[in-house]
């Protein structure tokens, strides 16, 4: 088997100096090319910390993180990144708030004023793709949270990652627009060549996506179990109704429960 | 039927055309108001000109001394602004320069509300030592005194961007200056659009006070010396005259702003 694209080796890491917080500790995690897993666990508990280790955006004071074979030690551009909160710019269209990390992107950057065009199509077609055809002239202010929140995952696409990382992506949005949403970036890692790694506090959100789950600790954090999803792909939201599926979501949540106590 | 039909409407339209929208007349109409107050109220007292003039009598001066209160109009508008634009260089700089980062925030920020703390008036006998009495000591307390909100209200638009946009772009390999470029600048931009239509009026004050104490020439020397010679509708001809200017300018800069910044109002009125 090919070396996975993401290897979190015995990691250690510790905010604001030797006598601050340890968030994460003896943390190990492989995901592999084109894998969805999906990370649950206590508030708190350092998925967040975890995502930011493996973007590069924190360096850890002790083990290893390798990004498709290279240590990280800076930011790697190979990856996407949403959030919960959309984070657009209310000053650029939603069209240009796609494009905005392609003027960053050391490698598109110098491109983008010639191939202008070849660049907006690709943001047309990720628009399209999300369900958010002809909304690229709007300003994100007239967007609602769901749409935002499809424009922001387009954004994080738009240069072609290889890794997509999804910090509680749809946390502040409605039950119904959650699940219309599911399906949207179920459809994108069927479609489009990329690993996804999804931050949930969602139960069933984790169940209904991802190959595997893995399950945190509470602070300091490490990986405590892993489940492989057994559910047969492409999954449908009547999924969410059988009961194979009600018994995994209550097995993790019977883990959690647990975890949360211990500490 | 379709003569009715066709009637309505044109018995309908001229209706709204013919009504007079009272919010959009109303500052004329408070301001005709004021002056009439002011009439009878300083008519009925039967205070003499040299107390309270009445607007007649101060409109009376105004036309009557016409060429100096222009030449010394302009001269205050003059130095006002070219002080302003001086602060609006400086507070651009020093506010980009202090939000590059928390650090510099954090330091600078104190020292900043130290020095704003200082009565500016004060500063006046130090800019007439180093530059003599005229123009340069009005423009430079013109700038003084306007130049902070603007360094304020720069330096917090960029220290205040959302940790997690900036964790977006820095993921992608964003440097500083491109975080500042893409993100800081722009989202500053309210905050300093919005902080000119406090520093005009500022840069009023600054000028007419240094130029009260400390020059021969400007409407706040003007009304100085009229008051000298107990010529008190030129006084209130002076003070007529900088409150025309402080309201043009203050329109220009709101007409400014909202032409520059449009976003911001719309974005923060659908949330
Ligand atoms: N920048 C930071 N500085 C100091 N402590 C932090 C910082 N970010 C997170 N922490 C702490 O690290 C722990 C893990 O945080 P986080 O990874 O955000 O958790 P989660 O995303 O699982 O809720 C928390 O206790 C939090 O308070
Ligand atoms: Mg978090």
């Amino acid at each position: 088997m090919a070396s996975p694209l993401v290897s979190i080796e015995n990691v250690d890491m510790r905010y604001g100096g030797p006598d601050g917080t340890l968030a994460v500790s003896g943390l190990n995690l492989k995901i592999q090319r084109g894998e969805f897993v999906a990370v649950v666990g206590p508030s708190g508990c350092g998925k967040s910390t975890l995502m930011k280790l493996t973007t590069g955006l924190h360096i850890p004071q002790s083990g290893s993180v390798v990004v498709a074979n290279s240590q990280v030690t800076k930011p790697v551009s190979i990856v996407g990144m949403a959030f919960q909160n959309p984070t657009m710019l209310p000053w650029r269209t939603t069209l240009e708030n796609i494009l905005l990390p392609l003027e960053i992107v050391e490698r598109h950057r110098h491109r983008l004023r010639a191939h202008k065009a070849e660049y907006v199509a690709k943001a047309e077609k990720l628009l399209e793709t999300v369900g958010l055809k002809g909304f690229g002239e709007k300003f994100p202010w007239q967007l609602s949270g769901g749409m935002q929140q499809r424009a922001n995952l387009c954004r994080a696409l738009i240069h072609e990652p290889e890794l997509l990382m999804l910090d509680e992506p749809f946390g502040a949005l409605d039950a119904f627009t959650r699940e219309e949403l599911w399906c949207v970036i179920r459809d994108l890692h069927a479609t489009q060549d990329v690993t996804i790694a999804l931050v949930t506090h969602d139960l069933r959100e984790s169940v209904f996506l991802a190959d595997k789950v893995v399950v945190m600790s509470a602070r300091p954090g490490r990986i405590i179990s892993e489940h492989v999803v057994p559910f047969a792909r492409p999954r449908q939201l009547e999924l969410l109704y059988e009961p194979a599926f009600n018994e995994m979501v209550q097995k993790l949540h019977g883990e959690i429960a647990t975890a949360r106590a211990a500490a | 039927m379709s003569s009715t039909e066709t009637r309505t409407p044109v018995a309908a339209a001229p209706k709204p055309a013919l009504k007079i929208n009272w919010v959009r007349l109303s500052p004329v109409l408070y301001t005709i108001g004021l002056f009439v107050i002011w009439e009878l109220g300083a008519r009925i007292s039967g205070l003499p000109h040299t107390i309270l003039p009445t607007p007649t009598r101060v409109f009376e001066a105004i036309f009557q001394y016409w060429s100096p209160i222009w030449k010394n109009s302009v001269q205050t508008l003059y130095t006002t602004v070219l002080g302003f634009l001086i602060a609006i260089v400086a507070g651009l700089g020093i506010g980009l320069f202090i939000g590059w980062s928390k650090t510099i925030y954090a330091g600078l920020y104190p020292i900043m509300v130290g020095f704003n703390a200082i009565p500016k008036v004060a500063l006046v006998p130090i800019l007439v030592i180093w530059f003599g009495i005229g123009t340069v000591p009005a423009v430079l307390t013109a700038f003084l005194i306007s130049f902070f909100p603007i360094v304020v209200n720069v330096a917090t638009g960029l220290a205040t961007i959302e940790p997690e946009t900036e964790d977006v772009l820095r993921a992608l390999g964003a440097k500083k200056l491109d975080i500042m470029l893409k993100v800081g600048i722009p989202r500053s931009m309210p905050y300093f659009f919005g902080s000119l239509k406090v520093a005009i009026t500022l840069a009023f004050v600054g000028s007419v006070v240094s130029e009260t104490v400390a020059s021969n020439s400007g409407l706040g020397q003007m009304m100085a010396s009229a008051q000298s010679n107990f010529n008190v509708p030129l006084v209130f001809a002076g003070l007529l005259m900088l409150a025309v200017e402080g309201i043009a300018m203050y329109a220009l800069m709101a007409w400014i702003e909202k032409r520059m910044t449009g976003w911001a109002h719309r974005s923060t009125m659908s949330n």
